[in-house]
């Protein structure tokens, strides 16, 4: 049980947590470790390594397309290609990136000492890597997914794609909607239940409420997604009739189910990046974020309403107008919260002090996108003026700006956040500087010229173009865009991998920053909080500057230094409940996830052994997971 | 400042929902929707057919009148199980389980047999593809809601269970009413509703 300790910085105590929290060195640290910074970190490295791939794609295809019949790449290399970089950004890349930084920050900002369930955030992250390896073991065999990155039927039926390449696109996605759901349901876990007491619902930072909107989002809209796979492969491998029309099936089922999971998709992989926003640019401007109760509702109200607009991507599908109004409708209303939270940061800066840092210069760069990126979607939104649009480089254009912009901008700018926090290690702030502007000119550079070759008429996809046409030198800037841009994204490596190696010390809260996670060193301990804090405000660490605030206690406490435990509060007030029992490390995750991928194999080549074996040890495997430690028992 | 510990102790024992019942829960929510989008798949392409749907007629409600009863019977026998061990009765425990397991075994039993019945096949229409697959995933949901009970059975012959402590009993229990609720929605919508039009 608890004990009541004071000060914090008793290094009996640091010994005694270490021995319950610390991860073994060797191999078995490596595999088995549960610890969510260490998955934190992995998750975004991997989803770099993802975003780096998905960039290679896109040059390759930049080359090919600088300038009129050209024949670097042949016409199926290139539909291989946009597939590739398509799934790889929005599935392998976006949304995981985002996971990254709400598993490592999570338990830090809400003062417990990991994840709710710190087994499923290992096994999310290796079935995340491993579905990302299905994925790319595809080129192997030279079939990479070739249907676009949201294969339409007919066209990624068998009849018309024969190969494998289809079949590791389906099996690739159900396996990481398993990764996402799992720490889907962490998050919502961790955030209603393992907060630090006194940390009501009205004190988390946005970047939870982003994060946990977009949970749920993902528990009610990636089963979409899963029917659709399961259905495509069936149809493709065991001969079923979903998507035949000769059958009595029909090809807008496809459409229906992948864009009533897309649409909320687009939502999960821009709201927790918006958090980020909402939570470093008060930072940056020396004030608490205007408006918060209005931001987190907006953020909810995004999430809720992105369900009912899906069919703003099949404008063009002959649907009876009176759905096409409609979703037309809902498609204008949705930009509503959105634009109150743009107004929201640009208030806080107007009403605070700017210190312009790079992260805060990424932030703002990311507004700017933000508002572009979004008055192109109100065009689109128009059905009429969709009609023009769809399927032209000016919905290509759309798609970046919002992915690029609300994504990576503020991905950037949090990891230049908390990249100290993260590493103890300050980033190069000139370096900084160089990677912001290359990045924001040349993604402005290759992208907006998009907006107009497709007004001019130039279909997406296509892997080449008559030359002389008009095309020519839009598509040229949009290359040498493409290539700064390009430049830009390696700076923010290089400087990552030197600020590792030799940055300066940053000291725990280098930038001032008022929320919980800088209270702990940089980096923190293994246990995160020596002692668990009481919070009585939004803003522990700025209390003494801000009159109308609560009291936090942040160096007197529970320790809970006997066991490996964390403590347990209720969903709404944060009132303490419990002590929870927290895990060891296990090699079950990353088994369970290698025989589930084994699993995946056998579906793809068709080998009922190896399938039934494969499903035979995943629940075997669960069940090991599952059975009940000697200590549980005990207790009982 | 002791309020921290002070409160630890005036909550022991009066135990909130755990993190594993609410995992629970969030797992049947995604679950739910899954069937959720099954389902609309079925009437979208119902609602989209140009011959008759079924293309056979409704389907015989013989074997599966019954069988929805046996369904319903085992989250009847589940609950006096939970029930049970809430009031710390660990023999009355095993034999609902037990009668669970049986009832359970019997469902998926009696399905196979409607399937042998059955003159098309997944690959005949896409009617035949939804109805393999939808009455599938539910069976398959029957069978790993069968393997959770035939081990907490076993740990149940094995002592784990008492009055305070059978967390793993409410969850599994839950999930067993949950795949019962699926089907009647299941049943609803591919074996009563064609007999409305």
């Amino acid at each position: 049980m608890a004990t009541v300790a004071s000060p914090a910085s008793d290094l009996a105590l640091h010994e005694r947590l270490l021995e319950h929290w610390e991860t073994r060195p060797g191999l078995f640290g490596v595999f088995g470790t549960v610890d969510h910074k260490t998955i934190g970190k992995r998750y975004l490295v991997t989803a770099f390594v993802f975003l780096i791939l998905g960039g290679i794609e896109a040059s390759i295809m930049r080359l090919q397309l600088a300038h009129g019949d050209l024949r670097l790449v042949t016409p199926e290399e290139y539909n291989q290609l946009f597939t590739l970089h398509g799934a790889t950004m929005i599935f392998w890349y976006a949304s995981p990136v985002l996971s990254g930084f709400s598993n490592y920050l999570w338990p830090l900002l809400i003062g417990a000492r990991d994840m709710a369930f710190p087994r499923l955030n290992a096994y999310s992250y290796w079935t995340f890597l491993l579905s990302g390896v299905f994925l790319y073991s595809s080129l192997l065999v030279g079939q990479a997914p070739d249907g676009g990155w949201f294969a339409y039927v007919p066209m990624t039926r068998a009849e018309f794609s024969p190969g494998l390449n289809l079949d590791f696109y389906a099996l690739a996605l159900i396996l990481l909607t398993i990764s996402t759901t799992a720490g889907a349901i962490n998050f919502i876990v961790t955030v209603f239940k393992l907060r630090a007491p006194g940390m009501s619902i009205n004190r988390i930072p946005i970047l939870m409420w982003g994060t946990t909107t977009t949970s749920f989002a993902a528990l009610f809209a990636l089963p979409s997604l899963t029917v659709a796979c399961v259905m495509l492969y069936l149809d493709r491998r065991f001969g079923t009739r979903f998507f035949d029309a000769a059958g009595g099936g029909h090809p807008l089922l496809w459409q229906h189910l992948f864009w009533i999971f897309g649409h909320p998709w687009v939502y999960i992989v821009v709201l927790p990046a918006m958090g980020i926003v909402s939570d470093a640019l008060p930072t940056f401007c020396r004030r608490p974020l205007v408006a918060y109760t209005v931001v987190a509702l907006a953020t909810v109200t995004t999430g809720i309403l992105g369900f009912g607009v899906w069919v703003h991507h099949m404008f063009a599908t002959g649907l009876a107008p009176l759905a096409i109004s409609f979703f037309s409708a809902a498609s204008f209303a949705i930009t509503i919260p959105s634009a109150i939270a743009v107004f929201a940061w640009i208030a806080t800066i107007w009403h605070g002090r700017p210190v312009i840092r790079t992260p805060f210069l990424f932030m703002a760069g990311f507004i700017v996108l933000f508002v572009i990126g979004g008055v192109s979607g109100v065009a689109t939104a128009a059905a009429s003026f969709d009609q023009q649009l769809t399927d032209t480089y000016f919905v290509v254009a759309h798609i970046h700006y919002v992915l690029i912009g609300i994504n990576l901008f503020p991905v950037a700018a949090g990891l230049y956040y908390w990249f100290p926090k993260m590493t103890g290690k300050l980033m190069d702030e000139r370096l900084g500087r160089w990677n912001f502007w290359t990045m924001f000119v040349g993604f402005n550079l290759g992208f907006f010229p998009m907006h107009i070759s497709g007004l001019l008429g130039m279909p997406r996809r296509i892997y080449t173009y008559p030359s002389g046409i008009g095309w020519d030198t839009v598509n040229l800037i949009t290359t040498v865009g493409a290539f700064l841009f390009a430049v830009g994204v390696l700076l923010l490596v290089i400087n990552v991998v030197r600020s590792r190696l030799r940055g300066a010390p940053a000291g725990p809260n280098p930038w001032d920053g008022p929320t919980l996670e800088w209270a702990t060193s940089s980096p923190p301990p293994p246990y995160n909080f020596a002692v668990i804090p009481t919070v009585g405000s939004r803003h522990p660490l700025w209390e003494k500057r801000l009159e109308e605030s609560g009291r936090s206690v942040l160096d007197e406490g529970p320790t809970l230094e006997a066991e490996k435990t964390t403590l347990e509060t209720s969903p709404l007030d944060g009132q303490l409940t419990d002590v929870l029992h927290m895990p060891e490390d296990t090699l079950y995750p990353v088994l369970h996830a290698l025989a589930l991928m084994a699993t995946f194999y056998g579906l793809l080549v068709r080998s009922t052994w190896l399938s039934v074996a494969g499903a035979v040890l995943v629940l075997a495997l669960t069940i090991g997971w599952l059975w009940p430690t000697a200590r549980a028992l005990e207790e009982a | 400042m002791a309020t921290a510990a002070a409160q630890l102790q005036r909550f022991h024992g009066a135990r909130a929902r755990s993190p594993g019942f609410w995992g629970m829960m969030l797992l049947i929510a995604t679950e739910g929707s899954l069937f959720a989008y099954l389902l609309f798949s079925y009437f979208y392409l119902g609602s989209m057919a140009t011959g008759p749907w079924p293309p056979d007629g409704p389907p015989s409600l013989k074997l599966v009148i019954p069988n929805t009863v046996l369904l319903l019977l085992s989250s009847g026998t589940m609950y006096w199980a939970e029930s049970g061990i809430r009031r710390g009765l660990v023999g009355r425990l095993r034999a609902g389980l037990l009668a669970t397991l049986v009832l359970g075994i019997v469902f998926l039993a009696i399905q196979g047999v409607e399937y042998s019945k059955k003159h098309f096949t997944p690959t005949t229409s896409a009617y035949g593809s939804l109805f393999f697959t939808i009455t599938g995933f539910h069976g398959a949901h029957v069978f790993v809601g069968l393997l959770m009970i035939a081990v907490i059975t076993l740990r149940a012959f094995l002592g784990h269970f008492r009055g305070g402590r059978h967390e793993a009993v409410t969850n599994v229990s839950w999930y067993w009413h949950f795949v019962d609720v699926v089907w009647l929605c299941v049943f609803t919508s591919l074996y009563l509703s064609p007999y409305l039009g």
